[in-house]
């Protein structure tokens, strides 16, 4: 960590005066230590979260319970997901924006410098009290990241008031960095950097960071009911006290599916300016892949059944939901469309950034796909809480945005660190990844279509040949992210190639204009912005 | 472990190299089912499937057209156009004519799902944690259905049978070529009754019904599981189904109802009968070991903080407890996992489960009830 | 900070997103009794209606079609009463006026309370299947060993959509003795 700060301290701080050490980072409110800041914390949760899906897939590898409880089990499950949502891949896009959008729009910093260090920092703190409740007599949180009343209420342990403490601090968090981004954005554009100028990185965590302040009040309110249905006697979800548990589930799903598009619009924009940049030919469609992502964050509020087609709703709802999620597919079918479009007659080159974004495309289609298939309602009964669940939301999730999150890690680790990341290591890295993931990912349609619920523990024996498949590619895709790991240290070891300001020939954007690594304070006096910047 | 090796490498090249040709032995797919219903979700699955595949294969050659043919080693010069409206237009209608067509039989499909009316038969089902009641409506015949599979295949890794984790002590039973309308409820926390081979799959809400309807086509054994984590024991509530002709149904209902009334005769009459101390216990054992070890485990130390400890704490040592205890085992307690026994177990079972537990593990209280304790207590003669 | 950074508008945007925050936030509580209005309007969830519909307009009886009617019972855990109606199945007319009794029993030394709560299937049924008089609509309170008759008296509303033949009417019946004991009350006959 401290080596990125010595980085950023020789060449470009000897004008500033801030504290060193662990104060600088406690009381930072540079946009560029708190983007490392959320990155770094990203990371580490990518591997506490990795971490449990291994013990998952250990638990899976042969039919019978060798290794875990079945209790222990659903703790890991739970875990799993909460960290890997909230922990992983939310912190890391915040970590994104923190670093990009000043930069990207001819910013100073973020509107609201201070706010920006409280929304870190309170971060680590709810993680620490999420994963020592798993210390509590009867453990942690089991009832699935979805947390289903009255599985969550009624039926939960103790640790289920820390599990809503937490969630609550992170929604905190999230809202603040919400808040933060929608500010900066409207009021810190460089003159000259129209709305219809701007990246769509910016562009799509605009429109993320609304569907945010829009869902998070939601989901702090249905934990609020949970704690309360367990703890004061209020019977929101309690059918013995007059409530609905379904009702959980459309307060849950109400926030939790534009959670899902919260967690891919993002990577929609990092994909959008990496392939331009490989392909060294703009981006094709740059107005309708604006009005795509609104399209698709929109038509968000309208799809949250879809999760709940089983749950015995009436058939004009089930028809409603069915039509709505279907038409998803077409804003994002053009996203695909214009992205092979902007390749088409390129003059393709394939660094590591372009390879993950590439992978992306495909990956994230075929999840696209199994999404598709997913919203037509009669068959969704058989898919439904299936394996094929599972593959579908970890190929958009792993192959999708933690795939675009690795591949801007790529794209601007030259920036961020003023080192170009080893690319031998790099390509490994990719190669090991492309293969494992799909090792890990794909057998799971099968073993989904053929009836192995997810969320189990054991299974029965026709299913025991390709999960010990899925357990191989899973501990195989583990072990490869530590290529990723070395990839990043030796970049913030400032070893190898040092990068010049422009390290990728095609690449577009304001922050290519700065130096490499980005000096500590940049555009204190505004670019002017003259023709668009795609 | 060679022999698993081999199948494991064989299953991998299945599944990467020629996934159609083996589907058949190698199960990847979803079952075409015993059902009309399922036959239709079925296809409808496999036509979304192809024209997913169809529009995929457009998709991904074109986009690996352009990787290999413009790239900047072969002197690809990028073009500059970077919009198109009618190119993009087309990609908007096209999608969208697409998406109607699959809309369509699904909407008629999901529709034909939803007709629960004129049913010949109707079974209440139950679900709890982790087991299913069966009720039917129209018959005198009700009980529950647990996972037969023995504790130690599961954790001692004892040899599985085939049907490890799908076999239950009590099937539900229904007849073929009838109209069998399913109402689906549960006790507890969430569940999701689901058959594949009838592609029904309801979610069992505590204090809602659902229902859902099936025409089983074959006579036949058809497995399935709950779906809804629901808890530790999740994995271990599975669902058989047997479906017999209508008349071995008749007749199998018909003996179900008089073998229940004639058990629930011979109990009456033999509430006056002193089972003896051993016999008790062995009795106690087994029915604990069927139905309570799975939370209070085998040695009743429970599991802390889930489930509690029977041995050496509790109702199970308070000398003066006797009825609470009663109480705790007929009725079940609310809000928790632990379920009314009052109509699945016997009053000797009853009495013999709740011996053992005041009796093993040290817990040496001495007490020895009796069926008719059981039976004075829920009558209300205490 | 240059000059032409300044931001005017901020502290004015940051309470607005604020403001939308905490507007979320009650719109999620919102949220339940929308759902409740929503459910009662169309049977959502197969809540049927739990205060007293005016009567029958003994005219409008539908005699050309018949819609067959379920009940089932059942005691939630942890109740040691029994709980079962006269009868399991039974065809009325739309519009036409029909008594069911039920019966629970409490085997018990303590006096208890408990609370019926019905759930209909298919619940696009709910909002036509109207009570005009219902031991569902309050707790029920049974002494030390004793057993209550409790009449069920409704109609089918002829408005009822020809589609629907058969419907079932569930009861679970709940232990509201502590709730009842603390003055909570489940069913809010209030309105």
């Amino acid at each position: 960590m401290s080596t990125v700060v010595d980085t950023h301290h020789e060449h470009d701080d000897h004008h500033d005066h801030k504290p060193t050490g662990i104060k600088r980072w406690l009381f930072t409110t540079n946009h560029k230590d708190i983007g490392s800041l959320y990155l770094l914390f990203s990371f580490l949760m990518f591997f506490a979260g990795g971490t449990m899906a291994l013990v998952i897939r250990a638990e899976l590898f042969q039919p019978g319970m060798q290794i875990v409880d079945p209790h222990f089990f659903n703790q890991m499950t739970t875990m799993h997901g909460l960290i890997m949502v909230f922990g992983a891949v939310m912190p890391a896009f915040t970590g994104l924006a923190n670093w990009m959008i000043p930069m990207m729009i001819g910013a100073p910093d973020m509107a609201l410098p201070r706010m920006n260090n409280w929304s870190f920092w309170i971060l680590p703190f709810a993680f620490i009290i999420m994963l020592s409740s798993m210390l509590m007599p009867g453990g942690g949180p089991a009832f699935g990241w979805t947390f289903y009343a009255p599985l969550s209420t009624t039926y939960s342990t103790d640790s289920t008031a820390l599990f809503v403490f937490a969630i609550h601090i992170m929604g905190i968090s999230s809202i603040m960095g919400a808040i933060n981004v929608i500010v900066t954005i409207m009021n810190m554009r460089a003159p000259g950097m129209t709305y219809m100028r701007m990246p769509l990185f910016v562009w799509t965590w605009f429109i993320t960071a609304f569907l945010l302040i829009a869902v998070m009040p939601v989901l702090a309110g249905v934990v609020t009911m949970v704690l309360t249905d367990k703890y004061f006697a209020t019977s929101f979800f309690d059918a013995a006290g007059g409530g609905d548990p379904v009702l959980f589930q459309h307060l849950f799903w109400f926030f939790g599916h534009p959670e899902v598009y919260i967690m891919i619009l993002p990577s929609f924009g990092i994909v959008s300016a990496i392939i331009p940049a490989f392909a060294r030919k703009p981006l094709f469609g740059y107005a309708s892949m604006v009005y795509a992502t609104a399209a698709i964050a929109g038509l968000s509020f309208l799809v949250w059944a879809h999760h709940m087609f089983t749950t015995g709703m009436p058939v004009f709802a089930s028809l409603f939901f069915m039509y709505m999620t279907m038409l998803i597919a077409v804003p994002t079918g053009v996203k695909i469309f214009n992205w092979v479009s902007t390749m088409w007659r390129g003059s393709m080159t394939f660094e590591p950034p372009m390879l993950f974004a590439l992978a992306f495309v495909i990956l994230f289609t075929i999840g696209g796909f199994s999404g598709i298939m997913l919203a037509i309602t009669p068959v969704d009964f058989q898919y439904h809480d299936t394996y094929f669940v599972v593959a579908h939301f970890h190929y958009v999730l792993v192959s999708g945005a933690v795939f675009s999150i690795m591949a801007a890690a790529y794209y601007w680790l030259p920036k961020w660190s003023g080192f170009m990341p080893d690319e031998g290591l790099a390509k490994l890295h990719f190669w090991c990844s492309v293969i494992s993931v799909n090792i890990l990912f794909f057998p799971m349609h099968f073993v989904g279509l053929a009836g192995m619920p997810r969320r189990i523990p054991d299974y029965a024996l026709q299913f025991a040949d390709i999960n010990a498949i899925v357990s191989v590619g899973a501990f195989l895709f583990g072990f490869s992210q530590l290529i990723f790991l070395a990839v990043v240290v030796k970049c913030m070891a400032k070893k190898g190639q040092a990068a010049v300001a422009k390290p990728w020939e095609g690449a577009e954007g304001l922050e290519w204009d700065v130096p490499s690594p980005a000096p500590y304070h940049t555009f204190d006096t505004p670019p002017k912005i003259e023709a668009p910047i795609r | 472990m060679k022999a698993r090796l081999y199948r494991v490498l064989t299953a991998a090249l299945v599944l990467f190299v020629m996934p159609a040709a083996f589907a058949e032995s190698l199960q990847i797919n979803l079952p075409r089912g015993a059902t009309e219903v399922s036959n239709s979700v079925y296809s409808l699955h496999m036509y979304v499937f192809l024209v997913c595949v169809i529009i995929g294969v457009i998709v991904f050659a074109a986009m690996f057209w352009s990787i290999i043919r413009h790239r900047k080693s072969r002197g690809a010069e990028p073009a500059k156009f970077h919009d198109n409206v009618r190119v993009e237009i087309a990609w908007t209608v096209i999608p969208f004519l697409i998406l109607i067509a699959m809309a369509w039989p699904a909407t008629s499909l999901l529709l034909d799902m939803d007709d629960t009316d004129d049913s010949d038969l109707t079974v209440l089902i139950t679900g709890s944690q982790w087991r299913w009641d069966y009720e039917y409506f129209d018959y005198d015949v009700q009980y529950r259905s647990s996972m037969a599979t023995m504790r130690d295949q599961v954790y001692a890794n004892l040899p599985k049978g085939e049907n490890y984790l799908l076999e239950v002590d009590r099937p539900l039973v229904i007849p073929t070529n009838r109209k069998v309308r399913l109402l689906i409820t549960s006790d507890d926390v969430i569940h999701s009754w689901w058959v594949p081979e009838f592609a029904i799959k309801k979610d069992a809400n505590p204090g809602y019904i659902n229902e859902a309807w099936t025409r089983v086509d074959e006579p036949g054994i058809y497995r399935g599981q709950c779906a809804e984590l629901c808890g530790r024991d999740h994995a271990f509530m599975p669902i058989v189904v047997i479906a017999l002709e209508p008349d071995d149904f008749e007749e199998w209902a018909t003996n179900e109802e008089t073998r229940l009334a004639e058990e629930r005769e011979e109990e009456e009459r033999l509430l006056s009968m002193q089972m003896t101390m051993d016999e008790l216990m062995t009795l106690g054992e087994s029915v604990y070991n069927a139905q309570c070890a799975a939370c209070h485990q085998p040695n009743g130390q429970g599991v802390p903080g889930v489930f509690p400890a029977l041995a050496g704490e509790g109702v199970s040592v308070d000398s003066d407890g006797l009825n609470d205890h009663i109480d705790t085992v007929a009725n079940g307690v609310q809000g928790t996992a632990m379920q009314a026994y009052r109509d699945q177990l016997s009053m000797r079972e009853l009495a013999a489960v709740i011996t053992y537990e005041r009796n093993a593990w040290q817990n040496d209280t001495g007490d020895e009830v009796q069926a008719a304790d059981i039976h004075n207590y829920i009558q209300g003669d205490n | 900070m240059s000059e032409q950074h300044s931001k005017p508008d901020n502290s004015k945007m940051i309470t607005r997103l604020l403001a939308s925050v905490v507007l979320m936030f009650a719109f999620g509580f919102a949220l339940v009794p929308l759902y409740e209005k929503f459910c009662e309007v169309t049977g959502f969830n197969g809540r049927t209606n739990n205060s007293a519909a005016a009567g029958s307009d003994g005219n409008l009886v539908d005699t050309t079609r018949l819609v067959t009617i379920e009940f089932h019972t059942r005691v939630n855990r942890g109740l040691p009463w029994e709980f079962s109606s006269e009868v399991r199945r039974l065809q009325v007319h739309p519009g036409e006026t029909t008594t069911v009794n039920f019966t629970a029993s409490n085997h018990t030394n303590r006096d208890m309370t408990g609370q019926a709560l019905p759930s209909v299937a298919p619940g696009e049924a709910a909002p036509y299947l109207l009570k005009t008089e219902c031991f569902c609509f309050q707790n029920q309170p049974l002494a030390a060993g004793d057993t209550a008759v409790m009449p069920m008296q409704f109609y089918v509303d002829p408005d009822i959509p020809n589609h629907i033949r058969t419907f079932t009417l569930s009861y679970m019946m709940y232990d509201m003795t502590e709730a009842a004991a603390q003055g909570r009350v489940v069913v809010d006959t209030s309105e």
